[in-house]
């Protein structure tokens, strides 16, 4: 137990005094994190609310596809991207293997199937007697659309916080296509995973602390921005 | 002679082989309240799509304020904003009172819209509920929010489907008051669905009887009850009419 004590305790001294190595590691997950899931959230809502909303030759399979992604293990993820990336690899010419790059796009193969299916669920998931009635009331098929969209904000959000949770704290396939290197593709959970083998528990700890604090902060900020709907 | 806001002439609709409404000839009038009864299944949810030009007909015509449907198309926008239904179960929107009463408005980009919010929540009782959160409501609220929603866009026509099915009888007279007073004082057109042939006898200056997609007969609420020329017309009014 001593450990754990002494190691939260130095923990949370590397967290106040602002440690160099522990910034630079949150930073890069955030840019990381952030980049991905600002991909998967401009597309993957809009295409979850177009499935959603229109019925069209091959959205079953579309929709299985969705789901079977929704479940992807990440490190198999990384292995994909991996194998597309690497030298002899079709998109080896890039040269993103080891960079945040390859970071950034295997964490949208994993969030951008769950922002999409959750949205598709909560347009789905609004009473379809609202379109008519919305339409009654003079609103033009933009209008329409919009209301509709609008009354599956709350589920459009959780889309998001999934996605989010999806990748800030996954670890499987940035270690595997970013190689976990020291400034430049080691980010919150390869860090953890490294400084634990380590020994470096107050580290480690700092790390696992902030993870969960980020996790925190972004699941408050989320439901702040939806107003009182969880109220309701 | 009054004028007619809608002339149906030869209307049908049809749902893949199945017809479900044929009528031959139908006018509404302007600012008159017409009673649409019938069993269930008989085409009136589907003549008030019609005629909220949520729907095209099949075939044959509907002619309303000029504009005259061509089975191509929706109808333009501005004959559409004409028209407005109160459904059987209206879906609020998860908002407050005053934002699904001051939709329609919105929707037409309409300024200083407060006051006129606030008319039509005093219209249906509901000024007090006008910061509530709308699903918070009773059945027979919501409805009457629904009816708000409606008014306050000051439609010509204004259609209401089975608008107090399920309600209970304080909210069903609450309504009906609301629906006589709007159309006594705006001179709106009514058409008004309904199972309930007495709520007909009440509201309507005139009922037509639909079957199975048909206009079996249409005539002054009055006359339409005292001396039914169709004998299915005379079985409805006697109640022998099972549905």
């Amino acid at each position: 137990m001593g450990d754990i004590y002494r190691g939260l305790a130095q923990a949370i001294h590397l967290i106040v005094t602002g440690d160099p190595e522990l910034t630079q590691i949150t930073l890069l997950s955030l840019k990381v994190t952030g980049i991905a899931l600002l991909f998967s959230t401009l597309v993957g809502v809009p295409l979850g609310s177009f499935m959603g909303l229109r019925r069209f030759f091959g959205r079953h399979l579309v929709i299985v596809l969705l789901y079977t992604g929704m479940g992807f293990p990440p490190v198999v993820v990384g292995l994909f991207v991996y194998l597309m990336l690497s030298r002899a690899g079709p998109m080896g010419f890039l040269g993103w293997l080891f960079t945040p790059n390859a970071m950034i796009i295997s964490q949208i193969i994993i969030s951008f199937p769950l922002v999409a299916g959750f949205t598709m669920a909560a347009v789905m998931g609004v009473d379809p007697n609202l379109r008519q009635q919305v339409l009654s009331l003079g609103a033009t098929q933009w209008q329409a659309t919009l209301a509709v969209l609008r009354e599956a904000r709350v589920g459009v959000i959780v889309s998001i916080i999934a996605g989010f949770g999806s990748i800030i704290s996954e670890v499987g396939s940035v270690m595997l296509v970013g190689g976990n290197i020291q400034g430049s593709t080691r980010v919150l959970t390869t860090a953890i995973v490294l400084e634990t083998r380590k020994g470096n528990f107050d580290l480690a700890i700092a790390l696992g602390l902030i993870v969960l604090g980020l996790s925190f902060i972004a699941n408050a900020l989320m439901l702040k921005l939806q107003g009182r709907t969880f109220h309701d | 002679m009054t004028e007619a806001a809608y002339r149906l002439r030869d209307v049908t609709k049809s749902y893949g082989d199945r017809e479900v409404l044929n009528v031959r000839a139908l006018d509404i009038e302007r600012g008159e309240v017409l009673g649409v009864v019938g069993p269930s299944g008989s085409g009136k949810s589907t003549l008030l799509r019609l005629l909220n030009f949520l729907e095209l007909p099949t075939s044959g015509h509907i002619e309303f304020g000029g504009y005259v449907t061509n089975g191509t198309g929706v109808a333009p926008l501005h004959i559409r904003r004409k028209v407005t239904t109160v459904f059987q179960r209206p879906v609020l929107l998860n908002t407050t009172v005053y934002n699904n009463v001051a939709f329609g408005l919105q929707l037409r980009g309409c300024k200083r819209s407060r006051e006129k919010v606030y008319e039509a929540l005093e219209w249906v009782g509901l000024v007090q509920a006008a910061n509530q959160r709308a699903r918070t409501l009773s059945g027979g609220e919501a409805q009457r929010v629904a009816l708000a929603r409606a008014l306050v866009i000051e439609p010509e026509v204004l259609l209401l489907d089975e608008p107090t099915a399920n309600l209970d009888p304080c909210n069903v007279s609450l309504i009906e008051e609301i629906i006589r007073h709007l159309n006594e004082e705006k001179r709106t057109t009514i058409t008004l669905v309904t199972h309930n042939v007495f709520q007909a006898k009440r509201l309507a200056d005139r009922v037509a009887l639909l079957l199975e997609g048909k206009v079996i007969e249409v005539g002054a609420t009055a006359d339409f009850f005292a001396n039914p020329r169709d004998p299915r017309a005379a079985a409805f009014v006697r109640g022998d009419l099972i549905y």
